[in-house]
């Protein structure tokens, strides 16, 4: 019998489980941390692992030092409770003339005591109701727009960029807004010129002319007819008390001036990307412009503008509440951001859309609105939210003109001599830090996870 | 075929259907809008200056400026004196001190955002996750907040004004009025020293040149960065002793007894004030935390066939990271490096939270305060970060221009 | 006429005209002194090198690109800048690409009924009605409610055709309809293209589907560096090339 080549298996190999240095903890130790600093093969090999060793334990230490004093400042060292209402005593050593016994942390009944302000700032006692409806409207529509299998996501989405600022307008500020009759036969003549014309045209009665401009007519008529409803529903008197802006603070002008801004910016910013884009060489130059103007200042000179040079810019007499002269300053600001944001999603939008649109006949609106828009603007939310991170971020600026931010009220708490220790302002600034940081990385990971969906999802 | 040559015909409602004359009218609308709003706003804006009785116009750079400056370096510098110099150099003063705290402010967020970013992918358990915690936090809290905690908080714990905390020798010293170290003065001759190192550069470039041309004929490798290194060290430092070291080194002065009010550092030798330095640390580890981020997904973005493709050329490991993976990651990572660059510039306005005496502060800050010419003065301070980011952008597109043509 | 499948279809009536026509891009003159006349159902097939200017001349006769010098002319309008001519044309032609260019964020029905609601201004549920008539014609009414992301290459071919056919236009242009496409989808594109052919519509495609061209066309055009360099009858074109570059350009496609 000849030797053959031939093989056949006829039994299985068993399939066996790895060597033991190969799984569990001990793997795990070994690949993320021993693999990179045991290799002393040679003289630079093993200068490298020395340095390796020496920098993790000094990064170890650093990092385990830093963690350990804040847990023991913010949980094991703090004070919890003020049953006698010592106030600042609680929280100071007995050398400093309080109760405390060896080393202090946090003064936690400070928080407590300043938890409202913080919030709310000085909005009026009997009408935190409103605010708090809001702070649930808010998150009722963001809860619902997050949650990817929610029904009627998109129309909520629309709900909450356009009733409900109105909404949260009118019950902020108690609504009944004084406009003047003048402005009145302004908005009403333009929405019956534009929209009624529009409309009109748009049925061939007025002339060819007027047929061609129709389109524009109802778009631009929209658009009046959209402010003057804004306008009555804001001029209407519901019974609410009015509440100065100057009372607002805390939490409440964060949030207020970071969706406003980003609210705001988005349109405004759809328009300038649009513009940025256009052939029109005048349009397209006017866009960079703007947009570049704000992108290349800072925030805080741009809110020393709106506090100091956009009361100059308008007619004697029109008075601009602090508050809206800073949203102003942060939308157009904002808006610059936004329409980068936005211009990266119609450049990511292939050539072919816009042919396969214009081969079918569409129009440049329908175009835009129908097909080119929809699928930049799901590209870019994750832009979105980065931007309104950095705005949220950014809203502390506006404690350097003036309001009361989240950051700017904790700081005024600093003053109050009643809760005066060395550890109050530590405590104030933790508390701020984690607000903001809580707020911040929450909103990073739903960027990072829509991010992702974007990518490996099938395109739907 | 009727009519295929209707273009005689030029009607109005034709006209209004042709795709260039509508832009023409399109163009104009917006160009009429856009000056009648200018023109209201002008209009306004001179009403109100008129009501308000304001002076105009930029005579008042020449005027003299009466306050004091905290000391930096644009004071030293321009020489400040507070009721001799001028608003102009006031102007000077908040351009240079924006820059100082930029620029070092971007070389330390650049060393230390590569160094997270090269730390968030190593394997190392513990330099990943400290990466990943420094930049999870730092960058998802407010710049503001971070400037009130090195300034409020980290350094009023160091030793008052009448103690001092020695860094090494006893010419670098720390407490809470600043650094304080020696200074150079420049005696005459050491201009000298200064066009060496001018022309240490020109002859590093030169030589760069030659290298790569030796290398492209005859694939000889000359060891240009130690030849590099050897001229910039060491030309400058033989003209400098040729000269008989033409720079003197004034030591800070610190006086432990006397009256107790003029205890502690005199003015002499040089001082980094706290709010310098407050700025500075806050600035550049913020800014570090997003370069990381930067850096990781750069170096991520060289794909892994890259490496292979090259260890299956026969590279070793360091001359694949030297020659393919580097050169790639630059690329992707220098972009919004630029732009890092510039928010850092730009956030250096935060200066007026703690009064270091950069643009805002002092030009439109104090010095507004004084002189009331609000539009004239954020104007200039306005043109200033304009100049700043449009200068930058107008390199970067530059550059990019150039890696597209590499790319071909 | 040599083979029974010969278009019997085809009517006195020029429905595009081109003549003395040219085109630059910036420098380069991609279109040189084109001139064609294509009749009421008429198929006419296109072919030549890569780079010849076939996509541009196509493209050209809907206005996706602007031409500079000559006459295009489609059912008798003018293509210059007038707008409502654009639009006019457009309605009327219809045009499908390389890469389908079908929208991703719409489902098929949508992609199919967006045209007419829209530009044509069909009631929705009219709309729906023909484009599902229009979907089985294509063979694919069960895909209807899918996204063109869920779509094989040659399913979402034949949605672009339906999505074209709904707009009822006279014409259709094919810019390389199948080169995107696995083997195996080739032919169920080419049996839909053949199906409509035989209903009459005039048709002007750019392929190289050279069995297509044998029996479907009507005239082939060959064009090289921007200009037409010959045109006959595919038999002819086929068996009895007359230009030395045609001669090079088939041996090359047909050599392997
Ligand atoms: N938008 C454009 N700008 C400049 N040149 C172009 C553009 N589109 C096409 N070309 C050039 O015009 C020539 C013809 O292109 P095309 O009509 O696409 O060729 P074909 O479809 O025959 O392969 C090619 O050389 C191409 O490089
Ligand atoms: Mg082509």
């Amino acid at each position: 019998m000849s030797k053959s080549i031939a093989f056949i298996r006829t039994e299985d190999a068993p399939s066996l489980p790895p060597p033991s240095s190969h799984v569990g903890w001990r793997k795990w130790l070994w690949d993320n941390m021993f693999s990179s600093m045991a290799n002393f093969g040679s003289i630079g090999a093993a200068i490298r692992s020395v340095l390796i060793i020496l920098l993790t334990v000094t990064l170890l230490y650093f990092g385990l030092t830093v963690i350990w004093s804040l847990i023991k400042f913010a949980l094991i060292d703090a004070v919890w409770s003020d049953p006698d209402t010592l106030k600042r005593g609680i929280c100071a050593t007995v050398a400093q003339g309080g109760v405390a016994e060896g080393n202090v942390g946090a003064c936690w009944p400070f928080i407590g005591a300043k938890g409202k302000l913080i919030i709310y700032g000085r909005y009026p006692e009997m009408e935190l109701w409103r605010v708090n409806a809001l702070f649930v409207g808010l998150a009722v529509g963001i809860l619902w727009m997050v949650w990817e299998r929610a029904p009627f996501r998109r129309q909520v989405g629309i709900l909450m960029l356009t009733v409900f600022p109105l909404a949260a307008f009118i019950l902020l500020t108690g609504g009944n807004v004084h406009y003047s009759s003048g402005t009145w036969t302004t908005f009403i003549a333009l929405t019956v010129i534009f929209l009624g014309g529009g409309l009109v045209g748009a049925r061939n009665l007025l002339g060819e002319v007027m047929f061609a401009l129709s389109g524009f007519f109802i778009v631009f008529g929209m658009f009046v007819a959209a402010a003057l409803i804004a306008m009555f529903v804001t001029s209407l008197d519901l019974g609410l008390v009015h509440v100065e802006t100057a009372n607002w603070g805390g939490l409440l002008v964060t949030l207020v001036v970071a969706i406003t801004g980003i609210v705001a910016s988005l349109p405004l910013g759809i328009v300038l990307a649009l513009g940025r884009r256009s052939k029109l060489p005048l349009i397209s130059y006017l866009c960079i412009g703007f947009i570049e103007f704000w992108r290349g200042v800072p925030l805080i000179t741009v809110l020393f503008m709106s506090s100091v040079m956009l009361p100059l810019f308008l007619p004697e007499g029109v008075e601009f509440d602090k508050l809206l002269r800073a949203l102003i300053g942060v939308a157009l600001f904002s808006a610059a951001y936004m329409a980068e944001v936005v211009r990266g999603g119609l450049q990511a939008i292939p050539k072919g859309q816009y042919e396969g649109a214009m081969a079918l006949g569409l129009s440049y609106p329908q175009m835009t609105r129908l097909i080119i828009l929809p699928q930049a603007l799901k590209i870019v939310i994750p832009g979105i939210v980065n931007t309104f991170i950095g705005l949220f971020k950014d809203t502390t600026l506006v404690l350097i003109i003036g309001l009361f931010d989240l950051l700017g009220t904790i700081q005024s708490t600093f003053t109050d001599a009643g809760w005066a220790t060395p550890v109050m302002s530590p405590t104030g600034y933790l508390v701020a830090a984690t607000m903001f940081w809580a707020f911040c990385f929450s909103m990073s990971r739903y960027s990072l996870h829509l991010e992702r969906k974007l990518d490996t999802g099938h395109k739907r | 075929m009727a009519d295929t040559s209707g273009t005689g015909r030029r009607s109005l409602s034709t006209l209004i259907y042709d795709e260039k004359f509508r832009g023409i009218v399109y163009q104009i609308v917006v160009a009429v809008a856009l000056i009648s709003i200018v023109w209201w706003i002008v209009g306004n804006t001179l009403d109100n200056l008129q009501e308000q009785d304001k002076k105009s116009g930029f005579g008042f750079l020449g005027q003299t400026a009466g306050f004091q400056i905290l000391s930096s370096l644009g004071t030293s510098l321009v020489d400040y004196t507070a009721g001799v110099s001028t608003y102009w150099d006031v102007f000077i003063i908040g351009i240079i001190n924006t820059l100082a705290v930029a620029i070092s402010g971007i070389i330390m967020a650049t060393i230390i955002g590569f160094m997270m970013g090269v730390m968030r992918l190593s394997k190392n358990a513990v330099f990943n996750s400290f990466a990943t915690v420094y930049i999870e936090i730092l960058r998802n809290v407010p710049l503001l907040l971070q400037i009130f905690f090195w300034y409020f908080f980290v350094l009023r714990a160091l030793p008052n004004k009448r103690d001092k905390l020695e860094l090494g020798t006893e010419n670098f010293a720390i407490n809470i009025t600043g650094l304080y170290g020696p200074e150079p003065i420049p005696q005459e001759g050491f201009r000298w020293t200064m066009y060496a190192l001018l022309a240490a550069f020109f002859l590093i470039w030169a030589l760069a040149k030659f290298a790569k041309r030796l290398q492209e004929n005859t694939g000889k490798r000359l060891p240009v960065f130690w030849l590099s290194a050897a001229t910039l060290i060491g030309l400058p430092l033989i003209v400098h002793m040729y000269n008989g070291s033409p720079l003197l080194w004034e030591m800070p002065e610190f006086r432990d007894t006397g009256p107790k009010l003029r205890q502690g550092f005199q003015a002499s030798g040089m001082v980094i004030k706290p709010e310098m330095i407050a700025l500075w640390l806050a600035l550049s580890l913020y800014t570090a935390s997003f370069i990381a981020e930067n850096v990781r997904s750069g170096i991520l973005a060289v794909s892994h066939g890259q490496t292979e493709a090259s260890s299956a050329l026969g590279l070793k490991a360091s001359s694949t990271l030297q020659l393919v993976v580097i050169p790639q990651a630059m690329r992707v990572i220098i972009p919004p490096l630029t732009s890092q660059y510039l928010n850092l510039t730009k956030n250096s306005s935060l200066a007026v939270a703690i009064a270091y005496p950069d643009i805002v502060s002092v030009f439109a800050g104090t010095a507004l305060n004084q002189v009331g010419q609000e539009i004239e003065m954020i104007f200039m301070m306005m043109l200033v970060y304009l100049v700043l980011s449009v200068g930058t952008s107008a390199i970067m597109n530059w550059f990019n221009n150039r890696m597209r043509i590499v790319e071909r | 006429m040599t083979t029974e499948n010969k278009n019997t279809a085809v009517s006195g009536e020029t429905v595009i005209k081109i003549e003395n026509m040219n085109k630059w891009y910036g420098q380069f003159h991609v279109l040189r002194d084109i001139n064609l006349n294509v009749k009421q159902g008429e198929r006419i097939v296109i072919c030549g090198p890569s780079g010849s200017g076939k996509s541009t001349l196509i493209r050209c006769i809907n206005r996706l690109e602007e031409h500079q010098d000559g006459l295009i002319a489609v059912n008798g309008t003018e293509l210059s800048g007038d707008l409502k001519n654009i639009e006019a044309i457009r309605r009327d032609v219809g045009m499908c690409f390389q890469h389908f260019n079908l929208f991703p964020h719409l489902t098929v029905m949508e992609n199919c009924t967006l045209a007419p609601i829209w530009v044509r201004k069909t009631p929705r549920k009219e709309a729906e009605a023909s484009a599902m008539e229009y979907l089985e014609r294509v063979k694919i009414p069960d895909q209807a409610f899918k996204y063109p992301g869920q779509l094989s290459g040659g399913q979402q071919q034949r949605v672009a055709i339906a999505r074209s056919l709904c707009m009822n236009p006279q014409i259709m242009l094919f810019d390389e309809p199948t080169s995107a496409l696995d083997p195996e989808m080739i032919k169920e594109v080419l049996d839909v293209m053949v199906e409509l052919a035989s209903t009459g519509m005039t048709m002007i495609c750019v392929t190289h589907e050279m069995g297509f061209a044998r029996t479907v066309a009507d005239r082939v055009i060959f064009m090289d560096e921007g200009q037409i360099i010959e045109e006959n009858e595919p038999e002819e074109f086929f068996n009895n090339p007359k230009s030395e570059r045609t001669q090079k350009f088939l041996s090359q496609i047909l050599s392997h």
